[in-house]
């Protein structure tokens, strides 16, 4: 543990929407943070400083505006690297989002590197934007996609990682840090050693872990790791992939355009260095450039008592939730196993009938399936209720999750 | 904390207990609906003597309200003649069940409560213009079932 004084006063009064209330004057108890997360003041503010005093395009004139914006967008980019524990800041992409980086690498990589034959591992707790983008690509090559299965608990059967690298045609394991539905998180570090004896690739989907706990790419030993700004209290339309160079290098563009060449002719065109080979037109400067806020104040606050808030909220929240009458909640069920996120449902009560009555609370969850059909199925059930924590979460927010639950065990007559 | 006014006695009972829930082999209408957002899925099954509705059942999955008022929808038009049926307009249905207030307050959950209402218009276009070749009767049914929601 870092430091102590974690002041969620403070942090709170930093989050204008927070102050809100919805539904009839309820304040408002924001918990879908999976989904996004809300944004600081200092964000906020510096989106707005952006586009009042230096809004210009970046890496091609030479005037003033474009210096400022052009360093201050290369700035974004050294921070991340630092923040990350990244040495060499060129493997550093900005891209729209989780989705853009995983798809560029199916497109980019996998397109040259998997053939008819060769296995793609995923798993059963993706999000579908690492499911789809393998689906694509392995039924255009002729290669097998296969599934590791979780268990009872919501944990990854990783025996079955040992059989499909046994076959000696894996090529890469695309596998998500924190699963978006269950919070389950999942051991990178074995996983990654497992690959690295078998000599197949592996990409991280870091979405839910990156906003939520310390990630150290530089001694991870990943090949691909990928997530987005929104959710980790930056704005929306701007992710990060981190690739290693050597990989970088050798793959061919995503997108062409501007920027990402170094010379044009009529028939052929050769490519600028890294990163910019894989930023091809005008990127999201202006969000790019305030995502850096969002990181100076996760970094204020320490990666650490992040997590360790969650610990406590997930503690707080669990023990609470499963005494509610009715409810079956998924997962782990071990605040030190999971991230802030808690999936349930009532027996027999669909999960939009839950977010109804709990809304009217002025409690924001999420019903449905969560872009996790593949584990919707798995769990048996077409929608679950989801709710997710973060920095600003309180233990009396928690409790009127739960009163609102009570109030459905009630309606229902569970 | 005030229990929600959708989440009615008449609702919570229906949900639980749903009349003509169930199937019918070759019904002469059948029609599948579904809303995407919540995943609420049903058919509904009706039976047709002359111009008279004898027999209605409905089954699949839903929530709450998409159960609730599918429910109370084969009651109503149980024993009706297609003509009446054609004329049945959200209202009715809605106010049966006292959810009149989701149309201002709830644009998604309306989704849910107008599900088989949807199903069966579309299902009585398509008896008309299939099994009795009269566009005519069939008139602005599909409009209808198509601005529902
Ligand atoms: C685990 C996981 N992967 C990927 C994504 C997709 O992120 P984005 O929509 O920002 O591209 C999400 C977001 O919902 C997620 O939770």
């Amino acid at each position: 543990m870092q430091s102590t004084t974690y002041s969620l006063d403070s942090i709170r009064s930093d989050f204008p929407v927070l102050e809100r209330k919805v539904r009839d004057n309820k304040p408002l108890v924001y918990l879908d943070n999976a989904a996004t997360a809300q944004k600081p003041i200092q964000v906020i503010d510096a989106i707005t400083d952006y586009y009042k005093n230096h809004n210009s395009n970046i890496h091609r004139a030479v005037h003033a505006l474009a210096e400022e914006s052009t360093e201050a967008f290369e700035a974004t980019r050294s921070k991340v690297a630092k923040f990350l524990n990244v040495a060499n800041t060129k493997e550093i992409i900005f891209v729209k989002g989780t989705t853009e980086a995983i798809n560029l690498v199916a497109y980019a990589w996998g397109r040259d590197n998997v053939q008819k034959g060769d296995i793609v591992v995923t798993t059963e707790y993706e999000h579908h934007s690492n499911i789809v983008p393998w689906q694509i690509l392995t039924q255009e090559t002729g290669a097998d996609l296969k599934y590791i299965d979780i268990d009872e608990n919501g944990e990854l059967m990783l025996e079955q990682l040992d059989e499909y690298l046994a076959t000696g045609k894996v090529k890469l394991v695309a596998i998500s840090h924190v699963s978006n539905v269950l919070g389950t998180i999942t051991d990178v570090k074995e996983v990654i050693k497992k690959c690295k004896n078998a000599d197949a690739k592996i990409l991280i989907d870091g979405a839910q872990a990156v906003p939520h706990m310390k990630v150290d790419i530089g001694n991870l030993g990943c090949d691909f790791y990928a997530f987005s700004a929104h959710k980790m209290l930056g704005p929306t339309g701007v992710g990060v992939l981190w690739a290693r160079k050597e990989l970088l290098e050798n793959m061919r563009p995503f997108l062409g355009g501007g920027d990402m060449i170094r010379e044009v002719h009529k028939y052929e065109t050769t490519y600028n260095d890294l990163p910019y080979k894989f930023e091809a037109g005008t990127p999201n400067v202006a969000d790019v450039i305030c995502f850096s806020a969002a990181i100076d104040y996760l970094t204020k606050i320490g990666m650490d008592n992040v997590r360790n808030h969650e610990i406590e909220l997930t503690e707080y929240a669990l023990e609470k939730m499963s005494k509610v009458k009715g409810i079956v909640i998924y997962g782990t069920k071990d605040p030190k196993k999971q991230g802030g996120v808690i999936s349930f449902n009532f027996n027999d009560v669909h999960p939009h009938d839950v977010a109804t009555i709990v809304d009217k609370n002025g409690v924001a969850i999420r019903s449905g399936h969560h872009c996790a059909q593949v584990l919707m199925e798995k769990l048996e059930v077409a929608a679950t209720n989801r709710a997710s924590f973060y920095i600003y979460t309180t233990k009396q927010e928690i409790d009127v999750l739960i009163d609102s639950l009570e109030e459905v065990a009630k309606v229902f007559k569970l | 904390m005030s229990a929600d006014p959708i989440y009615t006695e008449m609702i919570i009972e229906y949900s639980r207990n749903p009349s003509n829930f169930g199937k019918i082999e070759n019904p002469h209408i059948h029609r599948h609906d579904s809303n995407p957002l919540c995943g609420d899925s049903i058919d509904l099954y009706v039976n047709v003597d002359g111009n008279k509705i004898t027999e209605v059942k409905f089954d699949g999955k839903g929530c709450a309200i998409c159960m609730a008022c599918t429910s109370v929808l084969t009651e109503m038009i149980q024993g009706k003649n297609l003509e009446e049926v054609k004329n049945f307009k959200k209202d009715d249905l809605l106010s049966e069940l006292g959810l009149g207030h989701l149309i201002k307050t709830s644009p998604v959950r309306i989704k849910c409560a107008l599900l088989s209402l949807k199903a069966l218009k579309y299902g009585i276009y398509s008896y008309f213009v299939d099994k009795m070749n009269d566009t005519e009767a069939a008139g602005n049914l599909k409009e209808e079932a198509a601005s529902l929601y």
